[in-house]
């Protein structure tokens, strides 16, 4: 839980009243452009920063008053790709799993790196793992101590498609056993996909905590994309409202369905002939677009 | 000793043991040349103490200079590695106590320092044989000074954003404290003001103190010297812990 926290930063407002509540076993997004807070806000959960006003309490321990309960419930999967060169992903693992008490526990390390696919990788020096590589090692880090509540800062930056894959597939399999979830993402249409609820931050500020449905639900228009017939041409009125997309189709903003068959009917009596036609429905992306600028 | 502290150590001891060459049979190097140069030219000219030759004199301290150039380096170069290249967030997100995190950075670079000392210790048993008067005196003064150095590296480590600025402290304060604390001669043998000066150097009580441990024969006594290490170390360890439990430049 996450109450008026707020964080300075010279002149730069990073955190301004951020009060936000996430529920054990959601899978919850925390959205906004570069600069906006995400990352000082998950610091002050993770206890890198600290606030100057305001508490963070994770699974109800204050992360300042009662920091070592408050770490323990907490994994945190770094934006940077950081790494000791020193180590072997198996020692690297070993060490971060002392760090909170536990020794023995291979099988959940072995777990892990079969889950991230680093199996083959244990005995090899952290130095010679591709970036892809050293990010799952990252989030195997996070996760070696089993903590009900995971932060996963841009965890998909530089990993490719197929390994994203896993990742997520990995990571829902824990949401589901009951681990609750934090992510930023850049990847709108992954935040889209897999939080049930969303935060959005501007400046420092919350400016949209509601269900993902919800948010794409306020974004009430929708587009009618059509590619024309040889020869074709839209009516006057429509061909005002209209743009061309880079695949050479014409796209139409529609407010409701109603406006779908309106326009349709007009192109039908118009006698306009099209080959191909589909109506696509809000992305998140286009709510981040509309409600950044709202805010602006 | 919690968990936490201990494997925070043992990543420590790891970390150096890695990289022996350069933490410590480097070091062992660089001392047998000191002593094989100095020996060589001063051996049968200089007499510090009745009865003592130069080489023996020298001994005991370039034993302690390793110790200590090797304690602050353990604490500081580990501290600043981690801050540049961002591994120290792994350490910081773990609910370890800033006295853990002090007390392990102290006892892993207190053990490099011993280690190096014993290397550097060893090697020079083939050139001259050493009495060994107070072996008390001399564990003790090995611990507090390597602790003492320890506590300025975690201090420097800590302070220094870069590399640059690690290396002009090393460079600039542990480097002339050391070399003008004695290792190499007896402050007796100074001129008075020189001589004055050496007595508000911390360092020359350590190497002073340790050497007594070896010879019975000390510029003050060990008493004195040992108080003067233990304040120092106790005013140091103060500092240390009061950056550490406000998170200085470790947490925003």
């Amino acid at each position: 839980m996450i109450e008026g926290v707020c964080k300075r930063f010279g002149s730069l407002q990073a955190l301004d009243h951020v009060s936000l509540q996430v529920a054990q076993g959601e899978f919850f997004g925390l959205l906004g452009p570069n600069g906006a807070g995400k990352t000082t806000l998950i610091s002050a959960m993770a206890g890198l920063s600290r606030p100057d006003a305001g508490t963070v309490r994770v699974m109800g321990h204050d992360t300042v008053a009662d920091y070592r309960a408050a770490r323990r419930n907490l994994g945190v999967v770094p934006q940077e790709l950081v790494f000791d060169p020193f180590f072997t992903v198996r020692e690297t693992l070993r060490i971060q799993a002392g760090y909170y008490g536990l020794r023995g526990n291979d099988d959940w390390i072995d777990e892990i790196l079969a889950r991230l696919d680093l199996t083959a990788k244990a005995d090899s020096n952290m130095r010679a793992l591709s970036g892809g590589m050293k990010r799952r090692v990252l989030v195997a880090q996070a996760l070696v101590h089993r903590p009900p509540v995971i932060v996963l800062d841009e965890p998909t930056a530089g990993v490719d498609v197929e390994l994203r894959q896993g990742l997520w597939a990995f990571v829902r399999d824990l949401n589901r056993q009951g681990h609750t979830i934090v992510l930023t993402t850049h990847y709108l249409e992954e935040a889209e996909s897999l939080c049930g609820r969303i935060a959005m931050l501007k400046q420092g500020r919350v400016i949209a905590l509601e269900p993902t449905a919800d948010l794409l639900a306020r974004r009430v228009q929708q587009t009618l994309r059509l590619r024309l017939g040889a020869g074709a041409a839209l009516p006057a009125e429509l061909r005002a409202r209209a743009r061309a997309t880079p695949d050479g189709r014409i796209a139409l903003t529609v407010d409701s369905a109603d406006e779908v068959a309106a326009c349709l009917a007009r192109l039908h009596a118009e006698g306009v002939l099209f080959d191909d036609i589909e109506l696509a429905k809000p992305a998140l992306e286009d709510v981040f677009i509309a409600m950044m600028q709202e805010a602006s | 000793m919690s968990p936490a502290l201990r494997t925070l150590l043992y990543k420590e001891l790891l970390r150096f043991w890695k990289v022996g060459f350069q933490t410590v049979a480097a070091p062992v190097l660089t001392a047998l040349l000191y002593l094989m140069v100095f020996s060589h030219v001063l051996d049968r000219t200089v007499e510090v103490y009745g009865g003592v030759s130069y080489t023996a004199f020298l001994v005991p301290g370039l034993v302690m200079m390793s110790l200590l150039q090797n304690a602050f380096a353990n604490s500081s170069s580990s501290l600043i590695q981690s801050k540049v290249t961002g591994n120290i967030v792994f350490v910081l997100l773990p609910p370890i106590s800033y006295r853990e995190f002090f007390a392990a950075y102290v006892l892993a670079a207190v053990i490099r320092g011993l280690v190096v000392g014993a290397g550097v210790w060893a090697v020079t048993l083939f050139f001259v044989d050493l009495p060994y008067a107070h072996p008390g005196w001399i564990l003790l003064f090995a611990v507090l000074g390597g602790a003492l150095l320890a506590s300025l590296g975690i201090i420097a480590g800590i302070w220094a954003d870069k590399f640059d600025q690690l290396a002009a402290f090393q460079n600039f304060i542990v480097m002339p404290l050391t070399f003008l604390s004695g290792v190499f001669y007896s402050i007796h043998t100074l001129p008075d003001f020189w001589l004055a000066v050496s007595h508000l150097n911390p360092f020359f009580y350590m190497i002073d103190g340790f050497r007594y441990g070896f010879f019975g024969q000390s510029d003050v006594s060990p008493w004195v010297s040992a108080l003067v290490a233990g304040g120092s170390f106790a005013v140091l360890a103060g500092i240390t812990l009061n950056m550490l439990s406000r998170g200085y430049k470790l947490r925003s």
